[in-house]
């Protein structure tokens, strides 16, 4: 159990002792790679910039990521209900899924007026599908004994709905989030690429961009390091909202016995 | 009292497979009938048929004494993993719209009565097989059903649980008399919980025989290695076989 933790904690602190190393022994100029030392120096000295932009580029992917659940679930509900809506909306979502991002950002943010929705439809392109997908997948993984059992005894549609076709799509909803939240960064970051705003409310993607044209490099491992961060949490986050709605039931929540 | 007339039943799935080809049964009031036939001759069809889970294509099932209250009890448990065993057993009250106190009230009263008191917090996953088994039974006599319907609701269990159930079952039944209808492959099942077996042919099914099992209950490990019950088998057996080859 403590090796799961120490093993990649000492492999992470060799890395950076190694990484730190050659940079000093072979003295590389830090505008081509700065060191771990240097790094986090910056990281502390240039808070005031890059902490504001964390803040813009995690509300765009909490913003996203909301989005994505209520879409994708209102779809996947539709889809369940009518066989039709279905066959006549899923391709598309398919096709939205497939296209790159980085293709239709920049038509995305030459429409829309404001960047910040620009941004926010970018990053809620990228993050709503495995939530549809997974949701439809889910509500149609209903033990068909239950659904008998459940007309049996006269259940409504909603009351089947209710006590049936959600509780036993859950599981496969929050694997689905787990999968939306990391790509809502994702699609955050590439969108302000591409839409490369500056101004006050700028994310960490600019900050990245504008830290490479000014050669200030330092501040730009600063920036990458803090969107790693913020993904490994929304990962480790929704991995607990995960844990804690299945602990009880389900196999990929229960402790090796 | 006659409880169910199925007339000349026949059932047709969309892929055009017959599974049931003009099936003819009476069903009496509280008596404890098992339908024994080989794999895919239509039983569990004939079963589904007379919950009303499916519609014959052609022939009628009438109740003349109108429509009962129905449990049923699948092959598999059938409980919902994300529910305790009381919220299990509770469901049918709850579909039908039962305060939680009073349905909660029940549902540990059925839990009992299949031998699971202290169960009622317990998942699904933390039992075995022989138990879920126990909770579904709970869970389809809870609303005190006038007809139970069992589509081989023993066939994955290991022998010793089988036998187990199959007593525990008919105390149940000798209790309060509910018209039990029990689908089976096991002659030797079949001969020990019922007072008559419908021996089905196989697909399209129909019912080829009928035996009555006259021997008393309550029925104890000592009916099932008696001389009676044997010939029973062997007679039952013998009808299977030549319903089969038919």
């Amino acid at each position: 159990m403590t090796a799961r933790y120490v093993a990649p904690v000492l492999m992470g602190l060799f890395m950076l002792a190694l990484w730190e190393g050659l940079v000093r022994a072979m003295a590389i100029p830090s505008y081509i790679l700065p060191g771990p030392i240097l790094v986090a120096k910056t990281l502390v000295s240039d808070w005031g910039t890059l902490w504001p932009a964390l803040l813009v580029t995690l509300r765009i992917t909490l913003e996203a990521l909301v989005a994505a659940v209520l879409v994708g679930v209102s779809l996947a509900l539709l889809f369940s209900l009518s066989r039709w809506i279905e066959l006549s909306l899923f391709p598309y979502a398919i096709i939205l899924q497939v296209t790159p991002i980085v293709a239709i950002a920049p038509l995305i943010i030459a429409w829309v007026d404001d960047v910040n929705v620009s941004l926010l439809i970018c990053a809620w392109l990228v993050a709503f599908f495995p939530i549809l997908s997974n949701t439809v997948l889910g509500l149609r993984s209903v033990d068909r004994n239950l659904l008998d059992l459940f007309e049996l005894y006269g259940a409504s549609r909603w009351r089947t709905l209710i006590d049936l076709r959600l509780p036993a799509a859950l599981p496969y909803f929050l694997g689905g989030l787990r999968i939306s939240g990391g790509l809502a960064l994702i699609g955050a970051v590439v969108a302000e690429f591409v839409a490369g705003s500056g101004g006050r409310e700028s994310g960490l993607a600019y900050r990245i961009l504008e830290s490479g044209y000014q050669l200030k490099i330092p501040r730009m491992f600063a920036a990458l390091v803090l969107i790693s961060l913020a993904g490994i949490a929304i990962y480790l986050l929704l991995a607990l909202v995960s844990h804690l709605s299945l602990r009880r039931w389900h196999e990929s929540a229960l402790s090796e016995e | 009292m006659l409880l169910v007339r199925v007339r000349d039943v026949s059932r047709v799935f969309a892929n055009g497979v017959q599974a049931l080809g003009g099936a003819s049964l009476d069903i009496g009031t509280g008596e404890f009938l098992s339908v024994l036939g080989p794999s895919g001759c239509g039983k569990s069809t004939l079963l589904r048929l007379i919950a009303g889970l499916a519609e014959p294509s052609a022939g009628t099932i009438d109740w003349p004494q109108g429509r009962p209250d129905i449990g049923f009890v699948f092959q598999e448990p059938t409980l919902m993993p994300w529910t305790t065993t009381l919220g299990n057993v509770a469901l049918p009250l709850k579909l039908r719209g039962q305060a939680r106190s009073e349905r909660e009230a029940r549902a540990a009263e059925a839990l009992a009565g299949v031998g699971l008191q202290g169960f009622e917090k317990s998942y699904p996953r933390e039992l075995s097989g022989g138990m879920k088994m126990r909770v579904s039974i709970a869970r389809a006599l809870v609303t005190a059903p006038r007809l139970l319907l069992m589509d081989e609701p023993f066939a994955a269990l290991d022998e010793i649980t089988r036998r187990k159930l199959n007593t525990d079952l008919l105390a149940l039944w000798e209790r309060t008399r509910f018209t039990a209808v029990f689908v089976t492959h096991s002659v030797f099942e079949s001969v020990f919980l019922s007072q008559r077996i419908a021996v089905m042919s196989a697909r399209p099914g129909r019912v080829r025989s009928e035996l009555a099992i006259p021997a008393p209950y309550p029925r104890t490990e000592t009916f099932g290695t008696s001389a009676e019950y044997a010939a029973h088998c062997r007679l039952a057996s013998a009808q299977l076989s030549e319903a089969m080859a038919a």
